[in-house]
């Protein structure tokens, strides 16, 4: 016989978890107590990353996730422990990341009294997690823990929380481990339909125009390759979203840019223009889509995706295939002929150009004046290695950031998209590390959200997680600020912010800082920290009122977009 | 604007906590009111059934049903209008005593639309229906106009499918199938 908290322990171990981002806490204590004897000596079986703060561990797990393809473990206590941990939840639930949060609870006999730090975290984590449930027995202890994987993991993944009442954490059990593959009321994987496969592939036969929008499904499927192989036959041009920017090489010819309200030019213009749209693995979100009304409503619209309620939910499909694109992909390629679109393709250029000239160029190169966020990214993304993991937090940093930046090597990004949530960035590099620890990990943060999880800075000290920070420092909450300015009559309502000296913070933290200001200095500068080992933080100070552009304003048609503001 | 039908959605549950919670938050997250709900065991062992209707239009209908399917632990959704179930509610009216023996109408009025009474004592007599909603709500009506009315309340809605075989149980099946294959027998 074992304790719960053991119990616990050989379940997570039996699941192949190897680090654990935690924060401990009374309601938890127990579990903390069998970690300190699997963290060290003969039974040493995980690594325990002590966060700074529960928010932490959950984007650190998802970051861990993101890169590894795996589960990512976030270990707290209850009540603000476990509320702590709720935007990471939510944000795992919108970008489909699998984490499983273990919370601590009071003992079932406590619950519905109030008790100290007693939270129904259940009750609050149900409608923003794939699955929440409380494990009221020791007993069920190895059931609920494989179910909890196989659910985070399998299909399209997402948050699950388990809630861990004090008493199930010490009560004694015989361990049992077990594999759960299966669950009777949930078809993590449908069954592949070849008769919408061979509609699809008709369609496809039969397109001039064909366009395809790549998301995070093609990553999460692992099939970066049957992606290739598809597009690679059919000869279709294809976009990305922001989230599945890696899931096609930035250099593939075939690649067209990346979707969505400041992607690029080309694709954006070419939805409205295409006979057949082919969506695999995305969710048509209104940050790609702009105006639902009149979105590519010339096309025929097929959809591939593992998600049944994805289809038809915000654009209407012709032909939806609903399976993993691991399987439909190959399935629709076996089907299709040899195809050439090259006129069709030719047609992006000049669209492509015109954004290169007004848009890119000036960003990328810029000749004289402050700093700017694109010529940042872009030094960064051609002095680091080729699979070099970009991480971002929320904001005109992350729009910069994924918009310059290159992706060679596939799960090359992890970035808050669905949720948007700031903060995410430092502790999603924290994971990143530890998940791909011969990766470098780049992360770029705003002068705001390096705020917002600041704390983490102690977790990287303490871990000397070697985090390359790109501090892109406007004075300003930048996004907002623009928004302000374009729509709002430069009304600048509290966008403006005073900011710390980050030189002393980096110093208090022990972490190495440089200072960049002068553009001839940007190179060395990023040559340094890159090859400089452990963790690091370059501020760049940064044209304090840049647009992040081209753009489809809010609500408008894709067709809309603006390559300069004001135009 | 499609127009706005009552919708009933039959959902198949595992017996686990707070699945309820998650299916009514499908409905509170779009602001769709509920407007009857019935939980019970279904014919399947370990299976709950919920009857729920709704007013919506079928674009909504359809992505809620989808919504709740999704859930972990929900076996199977679907939606259906009025002529594809057949639909029964319960209404049950408390009554004077008093007024139902002054007016003679009243009985003639409770037997017209087919309901019984159940109990009679001085103070107050309990009738019952059995029907669709319209009749249910027509005896109230009819029976308002009198002034006898003490108290109303009316079931929600159960309901069984016009078709041959519960499909959840074809899916359940199906679903045995698959895990035989994989050697994983027993596993909820
Ligand atoms: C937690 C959270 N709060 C507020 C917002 C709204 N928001 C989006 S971008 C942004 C500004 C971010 O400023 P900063 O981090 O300096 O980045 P910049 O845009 O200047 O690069 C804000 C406030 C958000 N996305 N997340
Ligand atoms: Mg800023």
């Amino acid at each position: 016989m074992i304790t719960g908290s053991e119990a616990l322990m050989r379940a997570l171990q039996n699941e192949g978890v190897e680090t654990i981002f935690g924060y401990p806490g009374g309601s938890i204590m127990p579990v903390y107590d069998a970690l300190y004897d699997y963290t060290r000596g003969p039974q040493k079986a995980f690594d325990h990353i002590l966060v700074r703060h529960e928010q932490g561990a959950t984007h650190a797990a998802e970051g861990y996730a993101r890169v590894t393809g795996r589960v990512g473990v976030a270990l707290v206590t209850s009540g603000p422990g476990a509320t702590n941990t709720l935007t990471g939840v939510a944000d795992a639930m919108l970008d489909s990341t699998p984490i499983v949060v273990i919370a601590g609870q009071v003992p079932i006999g406590a619950l519905g009294t109030d008790a100290f730090q007693e939270v129904d975290l259940v009750g609050v984590a149900q409608p923003i997690s794939k699955w929440s449930y409380q494990i009221r027995h020791a007993e069920d202890i190895a059931w609920a823990v494989s179910r909890a994987f196989y659910i985070a993991r399998s299909g399209r993944p997402g948050p699950v929380v388990l809630d861990f009442p004090k008493n199930a954490q010490t009560e004694m059990v015989v361990f049992k481990p077990r594999h759960v593959d299966f669950v009777r009321s949930y078809v993590a994987y449908p069954e592949l339909d070849h008769d919408a496969v061979a509609r699809a592939a008709t369609l496809i036969n039969q397109a001039r125009k064909p366009l395809a929008l790549v998301g995070q499904g093609v990553e999460l499927g692992n099939a970066q390759e049957e992606l290739r192989h598809f597009l690679e036959k059919a000869d279709i041009p294809a976009g990305r979203t922001m989230l599945g920017l890696s899931a096609l090489p930035s250099n593939h010819p075939l690649n067209v840019g990346m979707l969505g309200m400041h992607g690029n030019y080309a694709p954006n213009l070419k939805e409205q223009e295409c006979d057949v749209l082919i969506a695999i693995g995305m969710r048509f979100s209104d940050r790609v889509t702009g105006n639902l009304k009149t979105y590519a409503r010339q096309a025929k619209v097929i959809h591939l995706d593992i998600d049944r309620s994805e289809i038809d939910k915000n654009v209407r499909t012709d032909v939806a295939v609903v399976a993993d694109c691991k399987e439909s992909l190959p399935a629709l390629t076996a089907l299709i002929q040899k195809g050439d679109h090259s006129e069709w393709r030719q047609s992006f250029l000049p669209l492509a150009e015109l954004e290169r000239q007004k848009v890119i160029e000036p960003a990328i190169h810029p000749a004289n004046g402050p700093l700017l966020m694109g010529e940042v990214v872009n030094a960064v993304a051609e002095l680091s290695p080729d699979d070099t993991i970009l991480v971002t937090d929320v904001g005109q940093n992350q729009l910069f950031a994924t918009r310059y930046f290159k992706y060679h090597h596939q799960r090359s990004i992890c970035t808050s998209g669905g949720l948007g949530t700031m903060g995410y960035g430092m502790p999603a590099a924290i994971g990143a590390t530890f998940g791909a620890p011969n990766r470098t990990v780049c992360c770029f943060m705003g002068d705001g959200g390096f705020q917002m999880c600041i704390e983490e800075l102690g977790t990287i000290m303490e871990q000397q997680a070697p985090v390359k920070m790109i501090l892109l420092n406007n004075h300003y909450l930048g996004n907002v600020r623009q928004w302000q300015d374009m729509f709002w009559q430069r009304r600048k309502s509290f966008t403006r912010m005073m900011n710390p000296c980050y030189e002393l913070i980096a110093q208090g933290y022990g972490i190495p800082y440089q200072a960049v200001t002068e553009r001839r200095c940007l190179r060395d500068a990023v040559s340094k920290m890159l090859s400089s080992p452990g963790p690091y933080i370059m501020e760049c100070a940064i044209l304090e009122d840049d647009d992040v552009m081209p753009m489809t304003p809010p609500g408008m048609s894709v067709s809309d977009m603006m390559l300069e503001p004001g135009v | 604007m499609e127009e706005k039908k009552l919708y009933t959605l039959l959902v198949y549950s595992e017996n686990i906590a707070g699945i309820l919670n998650q299916i009514t938050a499908v409905f509170t997250r779009r602001q769709v009111n509920i407007e009857s709900l019935n939980v019970s065991a279904s014919s399947i062992p370990g299976v709950h059934k919920y009857t729920i209707t709704a007013w919506s239009d079928e674009d909504q209908i359809v992505k809620i049903t989808k919504q709740i399917e999704k859930k972990i632990d929900v076996v199977k959704a679907n939606y259906f209008t009025d002529d594809q179930l057949f639909i029964r509610e319960s209404g049950l009216y408390k009554l004077s005593t008093q007024d139902v023996l002054n007016n003679p109408e009243i009985s003639r009025t409770i037997r017209r639309h087919d309901a019984s009474i159940i109990e009679v004592n001085p103070t107050y007599s309990i009738v019952m229906k059995y029907g669709v909603t319209d009749h249910i709500i027509s005896l109230y009506r009819a029976l308002d106009e009198f002034g006898c009315v003490l108290q109303y309340t009316r079931s929600g809605r159960i309901a069984v499918t016009r078709g041959m075989q519960e499909e959840v149980s074809k899916f359940l099946e199906q679903r045995e199938q698959s895990t035989e294959q994989s050697g994983n027998g027993g596993e909820i």
